[in-house]
């Protein structure tokens, strides 16, 4: 039988390829089958020699009709598909960021193909995909059966490894129908300088601790040298200290960071649910009996509107 | 408007999961309705309040014990409910057919909605199955919703201070995220009320579904081992300080 080829498709940030992307490849690798990056509306030309770096032989620069700089979720999908099968692609990898969270069930939709999101590891030979359930109390294995099969890898699962390889760009100018009963009328981008924390390698949070919304200043202070996103628990969202789009948590975004720093949360299961595959996990919190103390790496009993104000100052000092 | 809100019937966030045989967990802990779930039949409730002359209607798959979360979710404010009796977990895949099956053979709906995705299996995506078996485009992670004329405006929230404002023609389905509304907790009269409401059940072989492409199969579960060691970090603050930084310069190698 004749192996199909391995899609993977690419995200960039600032006409970058994001790092985390380049992980997928090293996911992929390896299995003897050709390696294809999907750009759809970005700058495939300047990730050439990126993608070449990391063992990526083939770039299919896809290019949509949509006004640049502008998307639309039901257009991407379809062109996406579209060179899927225009390049023999049976299997398709994607991160779960907020886009992959968008595009790749849409696509294994119109496949009726199997996904398994947030995939903690996988296995491309055994068709098998590791991810977590239940709070992350549950770690379970599913099997993805059928002809085609797309895979959500979580964020900074699996570290790029370079690979020198020849990579050539394959333009693909898709020409399908934009259709009318989805139009995406306006899209306010956040800066892209600040860091998304699904993808953050570095965050620091706050909770119920920091006892209001002007205090997540001290973290942001903190944040700014470490090239940190700022998440928060349940409690500072529902108080009203900071939006929604921070919380980390079972029922906010579920991160999966280098460092994890931990600011007067409690560290309940929930929470939990949302950060416990940080490599490490670093806990600030004046209560002796809090969860998070006996569930980190690190942790350090005491005020931190002492100690924060001092870390700040020693992380601009060493960096 | 007929809106039709997805439910599942899921284990308590705060349940302690314990893994039978490596392949099922132990159901003998607290059942309730999915918390992102509640925020849609709060939506779907206040749209009806907002265009009267509708109709809220919850559908579920899950065991015969779902009626208790549909009574919640009724509780909450839908009008009735359908539940798909089924024995056995289903993959997202026939779950979204078997959803898609039970609402075409109900009705037809001006708007579906649900959460953006269960706490237990978190597959993120039978919503969007849904929508495809449903013929319907779909907008996921709204946290607005505007139902005018013969088209939605939703927001939708993507990533910090990213937000799509998208329009689609009805019907459609939206999934929606927290931060579109703080659900409406039943009083004991609604409660009461929801007890008498209709939970139509029909068993998943009684909807003759078409049989999938592909499939999704559970292998193994395993509880999920936790092996940190904490270390203390002690002194005064600055030595606090000055130590995290050492430990995110040798040991994370972030700095």
């Amino acid at each position: 039988m004749i192996m199909a080829n391995i899609g993977l498709f690419i995200e960039c940030r600032g006409g970058r390829v994001k790092e985390t992307c380049l992980g997928l490849a090293a996911a992929a690798i390896g299995q003897g089958r050709e390696l294809f990056a999907i750009l759809i509306d970005a700058p495939a030309g300047d990730a050439r020699s990126v993608l070449a770096a990391h063992g990526i032989g083939h770039i299919i620069n896809v290019v949509t009709p949509l006004h640049p700089g502008t998307w639309n979720p039901a257009v991407w999908t379809d062109a996406v598909l579209a060179a899927m099968a225009d390049n023999g692609i049976d299997t398709l990898l994607g991160i779960t960021s907020p886009l992959g969270r968008e595009l790749l069930p849409r696509i294994a939709a119109r496949l009726d193909a199997p996904l398994v999101m947030d995939c903690m590891q996988i296995d491309l030979e055994d068709h098998s995909a590791k991810t977590s359930q239940y709070s992350g109390k549950v770690m379970a294995t599913i099997a993805l059966e059928g002809r085609v099969r797309v895979y959500g890898i979580r964020s900074n699962v699996i570290p790029p490894r370079p690979q020198q390889v020849e990579a050539r760009i394959i333009d693909f100018q898709w020409d399908g129908e934009v259709k009318s009963d989805l139009v995406v009328l306006e899209s306010r981008r956040g800066d892209p300088n600040e860091q998304n924390l699904s993808e953050a390698d570095v965050i620091i949070s706050g909770g119920r601790g920091m006892k209001d919304g002007e205090n997540f200043k001290l973290l942001f202070d903190c944040a700014s040298s470490l090239g940190a996103a700022v998440g928060a628990s349940r409690v500072a969202v529902d108080n009203g200290w900071v939006p929604y789009a921070m919380q980390v948590g079972q029922t906010g975004v579920k991160v999966n960071p280098k460092v994890y720093i931990a600011c007067g949360i409690s560290g309940s299961v929930q929470h939990f649910a949302g950060m416990k595959t940080s490599r490490m996990i670093i806990a600030i919190n004046s209560d002796e009996n809090a969860a998070i103390l006996s569930n980190c790496d690190y942790f350090t009993i005491g005020d931190l509107f002492e100690i924060l104000p001092e870390l700040a100052k020693a992380l601009s000092e060493a960096s | 408007m007929k809106i039709y809100v997805c439910i599942k019937h899921v284990p308590d966030s705060g349940a302690t999961i314990t893994v039978e045989a490596g392949c099922r967990i132990n159901e003998n802990v607290t059942y309730l309705i999915n918390p992102y779930d509640e925020h849609a039949v709060t939506e779907a409730v206040k749209l009806k309040a907002a265009h009267p002359g509708g109709e809220v209607v919850a559908v579920c798959l899950g065991p015969a014990a779902a009626d208790e979360t549909l009574r919640s979710a009724m509780a909450m404010g839908a009008d009735r409910a359908v539940l798909i009796v089924s024995g056995h977990a289903c993959d997202s895949i026939v779950a979204a057919r078997a959803l898609a099956a039970a609402i075409d053979a109900d009705g037809r709906p001006d708007l579906i909605l649900a959460g953006r995705e269960s706490i237990d299996s978190e597959g993120m995506q039978t919503h969007f199955r849904l929508a495809e078996n449903l013929g319907v485009p779909i907008a996921s992670n709204v946290v607005k919703l505007d139902v005018t004329g013969g088209s939605a405006v939703v927001a939708c929230e993507r990533e910090a201070g990213t937000v799509d404002v998208i329009r689609m023609t009805l019907p459609c389905a939206a999934a929606v995220g927290k931060g579109i509304n703080t659900p409406r907790y039943p009083t004991f009269p609604d409660i009461v009320k929801a007890r008498k409401k209709e939970v139509k059940k029909i068993a998943l072989d009684a909807l003759s579904l078409e049989s999938p492409r592909g499939k999704m199969r559970l292998r193994h579960l395993a509880p999920a081992v936790e092996e940190r060691q904490p270390k203390e970090i002690s002194g005064s603050a600055a030595e606090v300080a000055r130590q995290i930084v050492e430990i995110l310069k040798n040991e994370a190698k972030i700095i």
